[in-house]
């Protein structure tokens, strides 16, 4: 018998509680292969935030800090500047990085904190049951905009890559998500990236991945994937919104 | 012992943390604590510490967080509006069980209040700091030699019942200057913290820092375990300084800045011939509850002297149990209040004028 | 001198903190216990300012000064605001180039001296609060002479040290006044 896959050691044994055909399993699989292949298990210090997410402190097997609600980026910024040896991430959703965090958000990224964020966008509030969050699209109905978003009253949604491309202190912001094979080799490929910036001292990281919640959509795994292509990516395209390169900075 | 120099509260408190081992301090400014940022940001970048200006309160006491929870010595300092600020935070250090030093230099209240000293977060530092059940060590300094020599022993004790700590200074305090020993310095000590998230380095489990329990019977464990914690400091750890208390018919109530207040005047009533004496809260919390019970045989009245409108006299009336009479003084707003106000409330106490 | 309570007013700007620093650094050569206390805040940018200093024998209670020994008042403002705080057979110092009002109590004494002009006569400008301090020192003696000078040097950081002599030469103005 030959192994084709193992799970990766950057993961603990405990089953993931998410929902089914949520995309936080791969994500959380792409983190720990990352984590693997770099070799930094040891000294990697993962911030959970409050949402679905909040339980990863659970799944990796590194050392892990739970946040406050949108406080991951401050959290990491003083476990960063107590141990700049240790390989810092944060695992965010849109109401933890984009609303209640957005403050810490931005100026960790002003900074250039030496983190990298992991950013679920599934433009809706999860672990609460399914409210408008600050990615939610222009008329999408939850539970908090039963009508659908009216931007007029409700606002629009904030392009978190766009936005954090401006600050200089940024080495890193792209937008992926993991819908497909072809997609998620990008996604790892945006999330090795980042750790590896981060170990080369560049700056804040950001990779944004566009998600699906297909319990609060109301929709099976399979349309929540197809209602996300044809909605979700057309709002927030996937691409590099900013990369400082390889070479010294 | 090394020489003695006049310093300021503030700048005092920044070198006795950094003479107790402390390289990381994070914070936003605030008037009257100012000077405790601006001195640590002339210092740690010269002693390889770390100094940084966060974007506001919330943002500093969620990197203190984070750096305590990486195991290092960390401290902020802030005024009364910014402990508001920080009150999320503090509530998930303690429900952590991160330890840290929390700097509260008092300003009148509430909302943008004032910018004079005051003392009327005493039920916010010993008993609404934020959310949930839980409690914070408070030093309630009145000298700034006791500020120094209490900062060492606020960290100390704070990691070693793994909890935050907090000094509760004010405006007064913060802002003179005193002559001051400064300690011996201590090298810092950030690696003995087992718990500590800061790489498992391939030789351990891995460690995690929180403070969500989702099954109610593993938080209520938790709690009450933490709760033993506080039962063991109470019994340990009250701190008072009584002041011709032997023989006193009345004894003031004051920490901080109105016990100096009191001092004088007990000064001056003694001289009239009144029997006052005072006994000084240097623990907040725990409350010293052991250095007023028993002097509730002899003494026939209590009187609180506060710059507030009253806090700390709930605790002194909890610990007397109605026995005798507990009366307070008090000037809130920013206002100090003169020896003579309180000469006044000794005289009146005892009978009027002799 | 068992007590000695000394409340330092006039503007911001005219060096009322650095005199009750001196005082209070010469305090501290002389082994006496003290405290030194500013007004803080907005009023400091350019407003009136004060200073509160104790000196005793004794621990000090209350370090904010509300009747004064000594009131020294280097505006007017400062002055109609102290005055009668002053305790009986205290003494009110003021600088009479600026304060050109008289003091109205008679239970206290009061030394008028020209401490900005004669200052600026000597080429000292804006040094009339150590001329104060001079007079000051001359009429409490609250310390020595070597300790006042031990005192000045502490206050002045070493960057700064070509101070010194003209600090030095205006006291010296105050103490022959």
């Amino acid at each position: 018998m030959t192994v084709k896959g193992e799970r990766p050691h950057a993961l603990t044994d405990a089953p993931f509680h998410y929902c089914p055909g949520c995309t936080h399993g791969i994500v959380h699989r792409l983190v720990a292969e990352v984590i693997d292949e770099l070799g930094v298990e040891d000294r990697a210090v993962g911030i959970a935030s409050v949402g679905c997410s909040v339980f990863t402190y659970n799944y990796f097997n590194c050392d892990m800090v739970q946040a406050p609600h949108g406080r991951a980026p401050a959290v990491a910024t003083g476990v960063k500047r107590a141990r700049p040896d240790n390989v810092v991430f944060t695992y965010q959703g849109d109401g933890d990085l984009a609303a209640i965090g957005m403050g810490e958000t931005v100026h960790a990224a002003a900074r250039g904190e030496n983190i990298v964020a992991i950013f679920i966008n599934n433009a809706i509030y999860g672990m609460t049951g399914g409210q408008m969050a600050p990615t939610t699209l222009p008329g999408q109905v939850t539970q908090t905009s039963p009508y659908g978003r009216d931007v007029k009253s409700a606002g629009n949604p904030i392009r978190v890559c766009e936005l954090l491309s401006s600050l200089d202190g940024v080495a890193l912001a792209e937008r992926v998500t993991v819908d497909s094979v072809k997609n998620v080799r990008a996604a790892k490929k945006a999330i090795k990236k980042a750790f590896e910036y981060q170990m080369a001292g560049k700056g804040y990281c950001i990779v944004e991945v566009v998600s699906t919640c297909p319990t609060n959509w109301g929709m099976t795994p399979v349309d929540a994937l197809q209602w996300m292509r044809d909605n979700m990516i057309p709002y927030y395209p996937l691409g590099v919104y900013k990369d400082v390169g390889e070479g010294e900075q | 012992m090394g020489e003695k120099v006049l310093m300021k509260g503030n700048e005092a408190i920044a070198e006795a943390a950094i003479a107790a081992g402390c390289r990381h301090f994070f914070g936003y400014p605030i008037t009257p604590q100012t000077e405790v940022a601006a001195y640590m940001s002339k210092r740690m970048p010269k002693i390889d510490g770390v100094y940084l200006q966060a974007e506001s309160e919330v943002a500093s006491i969620n990197m203190v967080l984070g750096a305590g929870a990486a195991g290092v010595r960390v401290m902020t300092s802030t005024s009364s509006p910014g402990v508001s600020l920080m009150a999320e935070g503090i509530s998930y250090l303690a429900g952590s069980d991160v330890p840290c030093l929390i700097v509260n230099v008092q300003r009148g209240g509430p909302g943008l209040g004032g910018i004079q000293p005051s003392q009327a977060d005493y039920h916010q530092a010993t008993k609404s700091t934020a959310h949930g059940d839980f409690h914070i060590l408070v030093f309630a300094p009145s000298t700034v030699q006791e500020t120094v020599d209490m900062i060492s022993t606020a960290f100390d004790l704070g990691d070693k019942y793994r909890m935050p700590a907090m000094v509760l200074s004010d405006g007064m305090l913060g802002q003179m200057m005193e002559p001051v020993v400064l300690p011996e310095p201590r090298e810092p000590d950030n690696d003995s913290k087992d718990w500590a998230a800061c790489g498992h380095g391939g030789k351990r489990k891995h460690n995690v820092v929180n403070s969500l329990y989702i099954n109610p019977q593993d938080l209520e464990d938790l709690v009450v375990a933490r709760y033993k914690r506080y039962e063991e400091i109470k019994e340990n750890h009250q701190m008072a300084e009584e002041y011709l208390t032997d023989d006193a018919e009345i004894i003031i109530v004051a920490y901080g800045s109105s016990s100096r207040v009191s001092r004088s005047a007990i000064d001056a009533a003694r001289k009239q011939g009144i029997k006052v004496g005072m006994i000084r809260p240097i623990t907040l919390w725990p409350f010293p509850e052991k250095f007023i019970e028993k002097h509730i045989d002899h003494t026939k009245v209590f009187l609180s002297v506060e710059m507030s409108m009253g806090q700390m006299v709930d605790d002194v009336r909890l610990v007397v149990n109605g026995k005798v009479p507990v009366e307070f003084y008090g000037r809130t707003g920013g206002i100090i209040p003169t020896p003579k106000e309180v000469l006044e409330q000794i005289v009146k106490l005892n009978g009027g004028v002799q | 001198m068992s007590d000695l309570n000394i409340l330092f007013t006039g503007f911001g700007g005219q060096g009322i903190l650095f005199t009750g620093k001196v005082m209070a650094y010469a305090a501290l050569m002389e082994g006496k216990e003290l405290s030194w206390l500013p007004s803080y805040g907005p009023e400091m940018r350019g407003g009136t300012a004060s200073c509160s200093v104790c000196i005793s024998d004794n621990t000090i209670g209350s370090p904010l000064v509300v009747n004064p020994d000594v009131l020294v008042a280097m505006n007017l403002p400062s002055l109609e605001k102290y005055e009668n705080d002053v305790v009986p057979g205290g003494t009110i110092i003021v600088d009479s180039s600026i304060v050109h009002k008289d003091v109205t109590r008679t239970d206290v004494k009061v030394v008028r001296i020209d401490a900005s002009r004669i200052a600026e006569e000597n080429g000292l400008k804006g040094a009339a609060n150590m001329v104060i301090l001079g007079r000051l020192f001359k009429e409490t003696g609250f310390c020595t002479a070597e300790n006042l000078d031990l005192g000045l040097q502490k206050s002045i950081p070493a960057k700064k040290a070509n101070l010194l002599d003209n600090n030095r030469k205006a006291i010296s103005l105050g103490i022959e006044s």
